[in-house]
């Protein structure tokens, strides 16, 4: 039994001036999702059976490279968001809380660095 | 982790059938009860009480049985109109007023239970204290600097209108306990009655600490764990949306920074 009173508890460490930046950008990535996820869609179909060769020099085009990187960065930038929210929800443990923090931020900034080289390193040839 | 089962001690067992009347419009009423005092998980005790005896909505049925059956089944109630929010509990799987819930709208048994998932202080009556401890924290009162004029605020028509919706609200909890984001985080969520009461403090043309107020609910958790869920619009037994509210305070948060 805590003997702290019900609006010092209430109050806690005070707000904390913060959350309507995530909640906005959450918003806008899903905007941005919409056009960018039908071109992803429709750039999988029109190549499917297609040959390593002929994606390669699809991406070889600077439009096709540049909406392929905005499209991860889109998705990915929107999942980590509504990852860190679903966390916050369920997960109670403080150091677990934190952990699982951690490790989506750092899960999705390693898929995005990935898949923005491998859509570089296509575009450029190499 | 939140938790999604009910401790071993809060576990619901199965309780007794209270003596049947005479009589030909017979119903059964299964009412949750728990005493702090007895050292046993609570039950649900089935009642039943001849409905021509009876008024129509559930809280003359409550306290029909109080007076005639069981002068141990515990529950508030005050007014028996809708103004006082006291007899707030959980019939037939939504949260609302007994004295505004007729058992005609029922179908089958009764089934009465206290608001979910907050500490229960006997039968239905759940401790609320963390509830309007929330409710003081959003300082609801008029707010200004401007000395006070020497007769009233003045407040147009139209800026009157504002608070309709808002103001009806009776604080009876059924909102925030229909909300799961305030079952798992209601220590941090104001949940949805106290965001409706906070927005209608927001909204008051003659209020001026508006943005203070915005300060004091702009966080991860006091507002934004609302996931327009909408439990809480749905469960308002004076059919206003606290949901509409909520969503309200959003768009202020983001007006202000663009």
């Amino acid at each position: 039994m805590s003997m702290r009173t019900p609006l010092g508890m209430v109050r806690g460490l005070g707000s904390a001036r913060d959350g309507t930046h995530h909640w906005w950008m959450q918003r806008v990535t899903a905007i941005s999702n919409i056009p960018l996820i039908i071109f992803l869609i429709a750039f999988v179909i029109s190549h499917l059976g297609a040959s390593r060769a002929e994606v390669v020099a699809s991406v070889a085009n600077p439009f096709v490279a540049i909406l392929l990187a905005l499209t991860m960065i889109s998705v990915l930038w929107h999942m980590r968001l509504g990852l860190q929210v679903v966390i916050e929800d369920y997960v109670h443990g403080h150091g677990t809380r934190l952990a699982a923090l951690l490790a989506n931020s750092f899960f999705t900034a390693a898929l995005g660095v990935a898949a923005l080289y491998a859509i570089l390193k296509m575009s450029f040839g190499l | 982790m939140a938790e999604f089962s009910l401790p071993k001690n809060s576990k619901v067992q199965q309780g007794k059938q209270w003596p049947k009347p005479a009589g030909k419009k017979l119903r059964d009423f299964k009412i949750y009860r728990w005493n702090p005092d007895d050292g046993k998980n609570p039950q649900v005790d089935t009642y039943t009480l001849d409905m021509d005896k009876c008024g129509p909505m559930v809280l003359d049925a409550l306290i029909k049985i109080k007076n005639e059956q069981d002068p141990t089944l515990t529950f508030r109630r005050s007014c028996r109109e809708g103004i006082c929010g006291s007899c707030a509990m959980n019939i037939d799987g939504t949260n609302t007023l007994a004295c505004l819930k007729s058992c005609e709208d029922v179908k089958g048994d009764v089934r009465i239970y206290p608001l979910p998932h907050m500490p229960v202080v006997k039968d239905l009556v759940p401790d609320l204290t963390r509830f309007y401890a929330q409710h003081r924290s959003i300082e609801p009162w008029l707010k200004t600097t401007t000395p006070e004029p020497q007769t009233e605020w003045k407040q147009s028509p139209e800026d009157r209108a504002k608070l309709d919706g808002l103001y009806e609200c009776i604080l009876c909890a059924c909102c925030s306990t229909s909300c799961p984001s305030y079952w798992w985080n209601g220590d941090r969520y104001l949940g949805p009655a106290v965001l409706l009461q906070a927005y209608r403090w927001m909204i008051d043309s003659r209020d001026e600490a508006t943005g203070e107020r915005l300060d004091n609910v702009e966080d991860p958790f006091r507002l934004y764990r609302c996931h327009t869920i909408m439990n809480c619009s749905k469960a308002c037994p004076k059919g206003l949306s606290p949901a509409k509210a909520i969503a309200e305070i959003k768009k202020m948060m983001v007006e202000r920074r663009v």
